[in-house]
């Protein structure tokens, strides 16, 4: 247990880099998870990594603790390189790490778990472990029992237990994936002392986040990540939230990649301080809009909630979407957009609130009769909707099956016909007769596109429509969309992208933790303003 | 009824003793989340090989070494096709089973085709002519020695802490700094030497000799032990009691001529049954080790 240290012996060593990554990269498939990212943590520094979701975080503090071996670059601790092969190495190098999934083994007691990377093989002494693990718990201000076993504790003690047990064998630099993100706020609060608490003992932390309140409240420095690039590395007292957000949701830096829509509200709204932003979201509820100006709606949500047991997923969801209109909901993954594109769908029950499709009440309705009735959608993950092994044509009939069988048996020329008809509108680049396991994911999307759209559905309810495409597929999709509008249907997008959502919607919905935070017009919603709201910074209900 | 109690007891001790050896082996390789069901093929190899170097050295002593090398190698193999490669467990087990018993079988022949060799010295028992005490050596090391020596190390050791963490939930194991593929490994090797003793009991300390048929189905007996003992050690030791109680039962009982027309497969059923009726009782809604049966990978 390193002793604690005085303020005298601190100083010398405060501001020194404990941890370096530099130029680290690491590539999974075609995919870059981490792009030539360097980054230090110093002695008594608290650096916060903002990102979103997919930017990269997890795999760089995976790498950082040696879970993950970078394809490239370099760590260093105190200034030498070190090779991470396991975290048992992390470990001898001083870098402890809690991870955002626990890694507690929930049949053993906390003074079992503390102990279990620090322990030899032979007799473990129960009393001098215990004294120990108590030892360190008072170090951190932390009371728990260590003899209970850590399936009967809360969340937010689980998490203090993972820090006891970083802090046992002697870490100096502790890395916190996403501490927050479980907790209450009671939780968070004392977790922010902890953390202040480490830092004046000369620990270096490095707390990942995608909150932006956070971070500017427990960080000495903020780094940014997106799409795999480190985008900002600041001291936290010289940047201001709506900066923030920008960098971290790519603001002005991704306009190359933006597709064509209405996005020119970007650079009165980067000028905006929070404070205006903040006062203009109070004016624009929801309901001032100008009701009569809306077109009459298709899709009706009203007061929808999901929970399961005690917790609720979703909660008083009221929104509508007109005909001829695209609404998009953005929001963090994990707000519940899962659970809302599943509840429309069919595959999941409400557990309050209506569904209305042109004024008919879906709430209790089966897949079959949802689509009947006109509401197609496309679910987020397209290998869940599409049975891989099968052939194109097959999977083009699989929600329209009754129109191609008689008697039970299968019309196979009029499957082939239906196919071909399709493969040429939607120029699907593959044969009827192809596996949908060999497309690419453009090309599923496509089949899965010709499927709702051959319907002609009233409403259509659409789930990240383009993650992980090219930018030709990315393009066609977005017309197709778009096309479905202008022939007078609704469709709902549920993104994480915004660029997408802006380049596409008329309207922007924000998700936070299960419910709808503020509702904007496209010429409202910049990414500044959508990234407060995305994270809980802003509420404009 | 002349039921000689003493000996139904003494019998059960006997009878129970490569249960227990054998379930402790598959409960140690389990914690670590690894179903071994190379243990009916383990324990087989083990009683084989012991009896033929005792049998070519003349010392039960080098047999009984024989067979715990063979069963680490065992445990080995099993750890190849179920840690290294990643393989179904299952598949691994059932396949590592057939294969040890054909071997053996096939030596077994090649060497002593329609012969029946015997041992000219097996192990004796200690404290001849006391009635239920008159027991084999590794009787008394399994009731004294193994069960309360295991259960000690699964409790109160940093070896027993790795295996249960493994065991549980493989990712923590990891991030603490545990090698999982090294625990299991080590578990496999343990449990499978155990096994192998458990084999070897048979042929050194009980028959001197070995047939074809000599484990029986007793390996699978283990498996189901060792989920109706919920992974603990004394549980196992009780359900290899009844086991062993019952078996012993119906061999007084089928020298009992009030039983002389009960047919004698159902009265050799009996004990497996019993094992049955245990399990449909006290198995059902089991918890299994949160890495049961997975295979573990890293990026």
């Amino acid at each position: 247990m390193t002793p604690q240290r005085a303020g005298a012996d601190a100083d010398p060593a405060r501001g020194r880099a404990l941890l370096e990554l530099a130029g680290v990269t690491k590539r999974f498939g075609d995919l870059v998870a981490n792009d030539d990212v360097s980054l230090s943590v110093g002695a008594g520094e608290v650096v916060a990594m903002l990102g979103e979701n997919g930017a990269g975080k997890s795999t760089l503090m995976k790498i950082a603790y040696g879970l993950v071996r970078p394809d490239a670059g370099e760590l260093r601790v105190d200034g030498r390189p070190v090779q991470l092969g396991s975290p048992r190495d992390a470990m001898r190098a001083g870098i402890g790490m809690v991870t955002q999934e626990f890694s507690l083994v929930e049949t053993m007691t906390v003074s079992e778990n503390v102990a279990l990377s620090a322990v030899g093989l032979g007799r473990v002494d129960a009393a001098a472990n215990r004294r120990r693990v108590m030892a360190a718990m008072e170090r951190l201000g932390v009371q728990i029992e260590p003899e209970r076993l850590v399936a009967t504790l809360s969340i937010g003690e689980r998490q203090r237990v993972e820090i006891v047990k970083a802090l046992f064998h002697d870490c100096r630099v502790l890395i916190l994936d996403e501490p927050t993100a479980v907790l209450t706020p009671q939780d968070v609060r004392s977790l922010f002392e902890t953390i202040a608490r480490l830092r004046t003992d000369g620990l270096g932390v490095l707390f990942v986040s995608h909150k932006l309140r956070e971070v500017a409240e427990i960080s000495d420095r903020v780094v940014v990540l997106r799409r795999g690039r480190m985008v900002g590395d600041r001291p936290t007292a010289s940047v201001d939230e709506a900066e923030l957000a920008a960098l971290m949701m790519g603001g002005a830096a991704s306009a190359a990649a933006a597709p064509a829509g209405p996005s020119q509200s970007r650079a009165g709204a980067v000028a905006d301080p929070v404070g205006g932003a903040v006062g203009l979201g109070v004016e624009t509820r929801p309901t001032a809009g100008p009701a009569e100006a809306r077109p009459e709606p298709v899709l009706r949500l009203t007061d929808l909630g999901v929970s399961t047991g005690r917790r609720a997923l979703l909660s008083g969801i009221s929104l509508t979407v007109g005909a001829g209109e695209i609404v998009g909901i953005a929001g963090i993954s994990g707000n519940g957009q899962t659970e809302l594109v599943d509840v429309l769908a069919g595959v999941r029950p409400a557990s309050s609130g209506t569904v209305h499709v042109a004024g008919r009440d879906l709430t209790r309705a089966d897949v079959a009769t949802r689509l009947a009735a006109g509401l197609g959608r496309l679910t987020e993950d397209r290998r869940g909707s599409l049975v891989p092994q099968m052939s194109v044509e097959h999977n083009l009939v699989l929600e329209d099956l009754p129109r191609f069988t008689s008697r039970g048996l299968l019309d196979r020329g009029a499957v082939r016909r239906h196919a071909e008809q399709l493969i040429e509108r939607f120029d699907i680049r593959a044969r009827p007769g192809d596996p949908v396991a060999t497309l690419s994911g453009g090309n599923m999307q496509k089949v899965l596109l010709a499927r709702s759209l051959v319907r002609e559905p009233r409403v259509l309810v659409v789930a990240q429509p383009t993650r992980g495409l090219d930018v030709g597929s990315y393009a066609y999709v977005h017309e197709q969309l778009a096309a479905l509008r202008d022939r007078g249907a609704g469709v709902l997008v549920v993104s994480e992208d915004l660029d997408e959502l802006r380049g596409l919607c008329d309207r922007v919905a924000v998700l936070f933790r299960g419910r709808i935070v503020g509702e904007l017009p496209i010429a409202e919603a910049s990414s500044e303003r959508l990234g407060l709201m995305m994270t809980g910074v802003e509420v404009a209900t | 009824m002349s039921l000689n109690l003493l000996a139904l007891l003494g019998a059960m001790l006997t009878i129970a003793t490569p249960l227990i050896w054998a379930g402790v082996g598959e409960l140690v390789v389990e914690r670590t989340g690894v179903l071994n069901l190379g243990i009916e093929g383990t324990m087989y190899l083990g009683a084989f090989v012991g009896f033929l170097v005792a049998l070519r050295t003349g010392s039960p002593w080098l047999g009984l070494l024989a067979a715990v090398a063979s069963g680490v190698v065992a445990g080995v193999l099993m750890g190849l096709f179920a840690v290294t490669l990643g393989l179904n467990q299952h598949v691994s087990g059932l396949g590592l089973t057939l294969l040890l018993i054909a071997v053996c079988e096939f030596t077994f022949r090649m060497l002593y085709a329609g012969e029946r060799p015997t041992l000219d010295t097996k192990f004796d028992v200690l404290l001849p002519g006391v009635e239920v005490l008159d027991q084999h050596w590794l009787t008394y090391v399994a009731f004294l020695v193994l069960a309360p020596g295991s259960w000690w190390v699964l409790r109160s050791t940093g070896a027993g802490y790795r295996l249960r963490a493994v065991g549980e939930s493989f990712e923590a194991a990891d991030v603490a700094g545990i090698s999982v593929s090294g625990v299991r490994y080590a578990a496999l090797m343990v449990g499978g030497a155990f096994m192998a003793v458990g084999g070897a009991f048979l042929t050194l300390s009980v028959l001197g000799s070995f047939t074809l048929d000599i484990i029986n189905g007793r390996g699978w007996v283990c498996i189901a032990l060792v989920i109706f003992a919920r992974w603990r050690v004394w549980p196992a030791v009780c359900g290899a009691l009844i086991f062993a109680g019952t078996d012993a039962l119906q061999l007084q009982l089928a020298i009992t001529p009030a039983f002389g027309d009960v047919p004698r497969e159902l009265m050799l059923a009996l004990p497996y049954l019993a094992v049955i009726v245990a399990l449909a009782v006290w198995g059902r809604s089991v918890r299994y080790p949160g890495s049961y049966l997975k295979a573990h990978r890293r990026a």
